[in-house]
């Protein structure tokens, strides 16, 4: 019976889901129809005639209607044709998989460090609470997010690749690489990620378990002579861990979507500059597969962390 | 002796004359004999050395960018194409023009008809020889009135291209004495078949192959061994473009060592960056400017004397040293300098006058604000420059108001359909070219709407005149009416900034035409570590 409403719980996320990614589809459409400007202008740049101008307009087929032009971007996607770049002609499913992997691989590598690092350095806090632990604790993590994450990452260059040079400042990475060159080149864009995300999960964790702490049942764990680092893993983590995940998620779909500004300083290539070139040469078709993959993203690391809640709260598990 | 050595290496890379190194030495006490025997010491250090990889890290790629030459815009693409193509002209540092495939050309006595001779034995990528037919081709792709090339414009002036034997001959619809400078562009790399079969195949006869192509990444290139002009060209056995487009990011891929050349080093930290051990810093005077547009045909710039108000009332010292940091030089409100061949020499340089910029503007009869637009896009420190501008003229009792516009779509809003705003401007091969390009009556980009029946006239005029003297002084009447009546506002022309890390790199030698040595750097240079 419990299963069943879970199956169904889920079944209704998952749809809503796709319904929410549908209606983002429209709405990606609508707004690279509204951007000004003109792709035909903005491939040729500054130097184009007007007959040039004309001609490559009527090659790339902008003299369609907008709902035809949807429907046919819709259904191509459908087939996984995520169509070609206007301007240079590729097929983007092609050029955007090397990117998504490049993004997915850095997001991996701070998530890494970062989830588990957080949520320690939360729980220390809890149980140092208020002592010079976790002061210094929220005092580093916090320092680390109110600095910009350009001021980190050259902050990070200019001590790790120029005079240490332990590091390379450029973090290209190529197909011809190796894991672990590619581990070497990715290590100071994932510090400066992890540095930037490391505050926010960590003083969730700390104000989530805070809040449970202050319950009967955690004063009965003490009162019944349990050491304190146990009554934290053993009762007041699981009944926190809904909020924590919630914030969990939400800063790894930052470290996918949100690090252009990393990718620039360190010249890593991802998906964000992708996008940002081709929002200003105009090239709507992978203006609007990079937002889809993007709200692709958002929206299932969200729903994992709906279900996850849903798994964790036992009350939703067992109704009555 | 540490500082002969310093001083010899002056002279082979050209900042010290062999007289002055001589003069020197014989200050320090060394005769002159030990001096020149220094001297040629250093020359053979000087001497190539194959092998090796050379890097460079550039501003000015997209992921966008395309192999296709027709596409060329950014500095990027500009620098590699140079790599693997092959061009029939290269201009040179003297301002003149060195033949490449086109191994001799010349026009007929009306200008008209131009002969080129095509080079034997050069051979493309794919092993095919280079022929005529092959140099007739990628003209004929990029002047089609179909095409999309960045060279359409200046190539409008063709009329027919032939291939017969090893002769291509071009007849152009209007007399053009300097023709063969257009076709230097770097658009115009000579492809197999024009590239009318694949534009993208990046498959030219230049120095290196193609062997990398991730655009917005990074490029990559390994000597091409049947390269035809190998003495000059292709030391380094790779090559390697990696795109950077931060500035901080830039820097210090040079400082540690990542890269042998970086473009566009920013000029408020070029006193930082020549503090560097092993680093020197190579300011180019190129051919770009940063103009302030007026519209001549729109109110109220139609009024001359409103435009020349506003002329002189810019403090274009000013300027340049607060938004180029000196790295510039100051515009007399005519599109060339002296990068230029044949530029006019000896015309009075407009300074800043408050007293008769105020005398012109109570002539002009304008009251009001004048609003000004403005974007960091127009070019770094647009906006600055439209400020300083309105401090200027307020000196002179002139009110302009600045408005900042989004960077996005500036080019396509802003520019060129607003009367009144800041732009940028690329050099073009010829003076004629810059003023058929922009200020002529029909011209495509006229951004100015400068329309005047006896610049049309002289453009025309010094086109079809083959007697230089004579050309030139048409080129000094054309600047004077510019200057004078136009609604062009130059106040500097920037110098493009590189970065060169000396201590591992041989070679290096600045070219007047644009930057990392009119984007020969890594073809030319060679590794010395």
């Amino acid at each position: 019976m419990g299963g069943a409403t879970v199956a169904k719980l889920i079944a209704q996320r998952i749809a809503l889901g796709v319904l929410l990614l549908l209606a983002v589809s429209v709405l990606i459409f609508a707004g690279t129809q509204i951007l000004p400007g003109d792709v035909a202008q903005s491939i040729l740049g500054q130097a184009a005639t007007p007959q040039a101008l004309e001609n490559l307009r009527r090659e790339l087929g902008l003299n369609d209607p907008a709902y035809i032009r949807y429907f046919r971007w819709l259904f191509g996607i459908l087939q996984g044709d995520l169509g070609t770049a206007l301007s240079n002609k590729r097929d983007i499913a092609t050029a955007l998989s090397g990117r998504l992997a490049n993004t997915l691989f850095l997001a991996a590598c701070a998530a890494v460090v970062s989830v588990p690092l957080a949520i320690l350095l939360g729980l220390l806090a809890v149980r140092y609470r208020n002592g010079i632990i976790d002061k210094a604790i929220s005092g580093f993590a916090l320092a680390s997010t109110s600095l910009p994450e350009f001021f980190i990452g050259y902050l990070l260059i200019l001590v790790f690749a120029v005079k240490l040079q332990w590091f390379p400042a450029s973090s290209t990475v190529y197909d011809s690489m190796s894991f672990l060159q590619r581990l070497q080149a990715v290590v100071l864009p994932a510090t400066a990620l992890t540095l930037v995300v490391l505050a926010h999960m960590m003083r969730m964790t700390r104000a989530a378990v805070l809040n449970v702490m202050q319950s009967a049942y955690i004063e009965t764990a003490e009162l019944k002579g349990l050491s304190p680092l146990k009554i934290i893993r053993r009762h007041a983590f699981p009944n926190a861990i809904a909020p924590i995940i919630n914030v969990v998620m939400l800063n790894l779909a930052f470290l996918v979507v949100g690090v252009v500004v990393v990718e620039v300083i360190f010249v890593y290539p991802g998906m964000g500059q992708y996008l940002v070139d081709h929002v200003s040469k105009r090239d709507v078709p992978v203006v609007q597969a990079v937002g889809l993959i993007f709200a692709a993203v958002y929206i299932t690391l969200n729903m994992v962390a709906d279900i996850a809640a849903l798994l964790a709260n036992p009350r939703l598990r067992h109704p009555k | 002796m540490s500082e002969l050595d310093f001083l010899s290496r002056r002279v082979m890379t050209g900042r010290l004359s062999r007289r002055d190194f001589l003069g020197r030495a014989a200050a320090l006490g060394v005769s002159a004999a030990f001096a020149n025997t220094m001297l040629s010491t250093a020359a053979q250090a000087q001497s190539p050395v194959r092998g090796g990889i050379l890097r460079a890290g550039l501003q000015g790629g997209e992921s966008t960018n395309s192999l296709d030459p027709a596409l060329n815009l950014s500095q990027v693409p500009f620098n590699f194409c140079k790599q693997w193509g092959e061009f029939l002209f290269r201009l040179t540092r003297d301002g003149g023009l060195e033949n490449r495939i086109a191994e001799d050309a010349g026009p007929s006595s009306d200008a008209k008809t131009w002969t080129m001779k095509i080079r034997q034995g050069v051979e493309f990528h794919n092993g095919k020889t280079v022929t005529a037919e092959d140099v007739a081709a990628t003209i004929e792709r990029h002047a089609d009135k179909n095409s999309n090339s960045g060279a359409f414009g200046i190539l409008g002036n063709v009329d027919t291209i032939k291939a017969s034997g090893n002769e291509v001959v071009i007849t152009l619809k209007e007399p053009d004495a300097e023709f063969n400078y257009l076709l230097a562009d770097y658009h115009l790399l000579i492809q197999p078949n024009g590239g009318k079969d694949n534009p993208t195949s990046g498959i030219s006869a230049g120095p290196y192959k193609v062997t990398v192509d991730e655009p917005g990444i990074r490029y990559g290139g390994e000597r091409f061994e049947n390269f035809w002009d190998k003495e000059h060209m292709g030391f380094a056995d790779q090559v390697e473009i990696i795109v950077m487009n931060d500035p901080t990011a830039r820097m210090a891929a040079l400082q540690s060592g990542q890269v042998h050349f970086i473009n566009r080093v920013e000029p408020k930290i070029v006193d930082l960056v020549k503090r560097l051990p092993g680093v020197s810093i190579e300011n180019v005077s190129g051919k770009g400017y940063y103009p302030i547009n007026m519209f001549c045909d729109t109110p109220p710039f139609d009024n001359k004397d409103l435009r020349m108000a506003l002329k002189l009332a810019v403090d274009r010292e000013q300027m340049l040293q607060t938004i180029l940091r000196g790295y510039g030089t100051v515009g007399n409100d005519f599109p060339v300098n002296k990068a230029y061949p044949l530029f006019p020499e000896g015309i009075e340089q407009r300074v800043f006058d408050p007293e008769k910029a105020a005398e012109f503007y109570k002539k002009s009869g304008h009251s009001g604000s004048i609003l000004l637009r403005t974007s960091d896009v127009a070019f770094p420190g647009a906006i600055d420059a439209a400020q300083l501008f309105q401090q200027s003229a307020a000196k002179c009792g002139i009110t302009i108001e600045v408005r900042r516009e989004p960077g996005d779509g500036y080019w396509s809003e802003v520019w060129n359909k607003q009367p009144f705003c800041l732009s940028y401007w690329g050099g073009r091969a010829t003076q004629n070219q810059m003023y058929t390009t922009g200020y002529t009556s029909n011209a495509d980009w006229n951004d100015t709407r400068f329309k005047n029946p006896q610049m049309d006239q002289m453009v025309v005029a010094s086109r079809g005149e083959l007697d230089e003297e004579k050309r030139k002084g048409i080129y000094r009447d054309m600047a004077v009416l510019m200057r004078d009546e136009g609604g062009l506002i130059v106040p500097f022309f920037n110098d493009f900034m590189d970065a060169v890390a000396t201590n591992k790199v041989g070679g290096y030698n600045k070219h007047v035409a644009g930057e990392l040595m009119d984007g020969y750097s890594l073809a030319e240079c060679w590794a010395t570590a």
